[in-house]
């Protein structure tokens, strides 16, 4: 998705100072996070002055330059396909919010009733 | 502070080994000086009385018998609590794991219990590991022991705080931007964030899943080496664990640096808020190791100017994305609410904290479509850049040197108002995660404030046997 209408160039220099208020509204309820406005204005400020920090690396030209996502140079790791134990059911689930018929309860999705 | 209380992991192992101390004595004298000294300091969320007890009594037993419990026989140590504690609560600073307590042992617990470790608890941390003063833990701060007006660092401040108060000769953290090394220079201990992928993080709960890695706290050099080997090697059950098995630390320790070649960072000494004193001390310890025989230069590593800014793009982002499992279903808090979304939003904004809540949103932000190329992209490049500097630089020296925390502990309350001031504490002590190589801590000299100083040295990967001998040889040298 794009944040307040603009799709435009995914590098821009700019780009950091103009994280707007909405901007952050709309991340937050994509992390499920709901903020009241004093928090929406103070978390837009910050975040604007870490990512306004953050300048010094969006002006680099990298375009050569390959991404690293993880320091070491592993491939696909697989397991010897033995059988093992696994965690105890009862154990996991005593430690859940709301457990039924071993299994964990959620309140109502889709708008339908439990 | 009780001075009976601080003795090395070594003696206490040697001790209990021969039979000269029992560990439930050595235990519960620990258990004493925490009892009296963590009112001031809260270095503990959760102090295991019963279990550290009941541990030290089966390695008396195993020891009554003949047998050897291991090389930290009824060593107390204590855990950062990000790791999960089979049947102790486990809750990484949050309201959202309140009442959670873990079905399973972390592989560092399990090996640390394995080598006849007590564990005396859980220790106190920056909510979700998120912080660099400890400020942020949803159960109060820890105080630096040295002087309790002022922070221990953080996010692994607890586990320094514990050593440094006599709480445990042994503590356990986890770095992922400096967690271990700068709350061990704040509070004068050793701390130690070895190669990525040379301990297990199987059972650490995730904040940064290519950044994380855990290590050890200690009042000496030796006892770090120690720990490391106890915890480190391959864990089929991380698949990101170096597979290569690990060197013998101890064997070589003493060997000194007679012919080593050190580099001193130049980038780092005059980095963004290091304070004059602090890059004295790091330029007194390269003295330090060339009156002890090494070959001394300065060297630049360019690319480490850009770390801070690369850093904090991409652990929010991997953040962002391990912290969505909180959510209300399987473990810890829920907040009842008419749906499952519903419950998810109420549940996760009651139970983060506001720099959990910042990093999520800046992660979530730096990974959107439109903003993925310019910030995370952009940031996974000049992870490159960092990591082809530090092997470029590994041409020319074996190992290298710099200041680990910018300052001496700074006041509870200083830098919490400004997320970024905050971050800049990381800034010597972040290029090593984004590399993946290992870097220590090691207490040398003091302020002009009396507060311990720490200079940090960094080596190649899976090169912790010559930054473990250079560490103990600025130890011997040290003001």
């Amino acid at each position: 998705m794009a944040f307040g209408g603009r799709k435009g160039p995914a590098y821009d220099a700019a780009m950091a100072d103009r994280i707007t208020r909405d901007d952050v509204a709309l991340v937050a309820r994509l992390a499920r996070l709901e903020l009241t406005d004093e928090e929406l204005g103070t978390f837009t400020g910050q975040l604007q002055a870490v990512l306004g920090h953050a300048t010094d690396v969006e002006a680099l030209d990298l375009s050569g330059v390959p991404p690293t996502a993880h320091p070491l140079p592993l491939g696909n790791v697989l397991r010897p396909d033995v059988e093992g134990p696994t965690l105890d059911r009862a154990e996991v689930l005593a430690s859940a919010p709301q457990v039924e018929d071993d299994r964990f309860r959620v309140p109502t999705i889709l708008g339908e009733a439990p | 502070m009780r001075e009976s209380s601080y003795i090395s992991a070594h003696e206490v192992a040697a001790g209990v080994r021969s039979g000269e101390w029992s560990a439930r004595q050595v235990v519960d004298e620990h258990l004493a000086a925490i009892e009296a000294g963590d009112g001031d300091i809260h270095a503990f969320l959760h102090v295991d009385v019963d279990g550290a007890r009941a541990s030290a009594d089966a390695v008396d037993a195993q020891v009554a018998v003949g047998e050897d419990p291991g090389p930290l026989a009824g060593v107390p140590v204590a855990l950062k609590d990000n790791m999960c504690t089979r049947g102790v609560p486990t809750t990484c600073s949050s309201r959202i794991l309140e009442g959670w307590v873990p079905p399973y042992d972390a592989t560092v617990v399990e090996r640390l219990a394995a080598a006849g470790a007590v564990a005396v608890g859980k220790t106190n941390l920056d909510e979700f590991a998120m912080g660099s003063s400890t400020e942020n833990s949803a159960f109060g701060p820890t105080r630096n022991p040295h002087d309790t007006s002022r922070v221990p660092g953080g996010s692994s401040g607890g586990s320094a705080a514990a050593v440094a108060a006599g709480f445990s000769p042994l503590a356990f953290g986890s770095d992922t931007g400096g967690s271990i090394r700068q709350p061990a220079a704040l509070c004068g201990v050793v701390g130690l964030k070895p190669t990525y992928g040379r301990v297990s993080r199987y059972g650490l709960i995730a904040f940064a899943s290519s950044l994380d890695q855990i290590g050890p706290f200690s009042r000496t050099v030796a006892d770090a080496a120690l720990a490391l080997q106890v915890i480190g090697g391959p864990d089929p059950r991380d698949a990101t664990s170096a597979p290569q098995a690990q060197p013998d630390y101890l064997a070589s320790l003493g060997d000194g640096v007679e012919g080593l070649r050190v580099g001193v960072v130049s980038e780092l000494l005059a980095m963004e808020g290091v304070a004059p004193e602090v890059a004295a001390q790091a330029r007194a310890a390269a003295d330090a190791l060339a009156a002890a025989g090494a070959k001394v230069e300065e060297v630049s590593v360019p690319a480490v100017t850009y770390g801070l800014s690369a850093y904090y793009l991409i652990a929010p982002a991997e953040a962002s994305s391990n912290l969505a499992r909180f959510d209300g279903v399987r473990y810890g808090l829920r907040v009842d609410a008419a749906t499952t979304d519903e419950m998810m939003v109420a549940t996760r904004t009651q139970g983060f904290g506001a720099e959990v809540k910042r990093r999520i949103m800046l992660g979530t932000y730096a990974l959107s479509a439109g903003y993925y190329d310019a910030f995370y992209g952009q940031a996974q490049r000049v992870r490159t850049l960092i990591t082809r500097d530090f092997a470029a630089a590994y041409e020319k020296v074996d190992v290298l040197l710099s200041p680990t925390s910018p300052t001496t502990a700074f006041a509870l309350g200083d830098k919490t108002a400004d997320p970024l001031t905050m971050y800049l504490n990381d800034v010597c002590t972040i290029p090593s995660n984004l590399s993946g190589d290992p870097a220590v801590s090691v207490p040398f000299g003091t302020g002009a404030d009396g507060l311990p100083i720490g200079v940090q040295v960094l080596a190649p990967a899976l090169g912790e046997v010559a930054m473990l001998r250079t560490a103990q040889t600025l130890e011997a040298a040290a003001p």
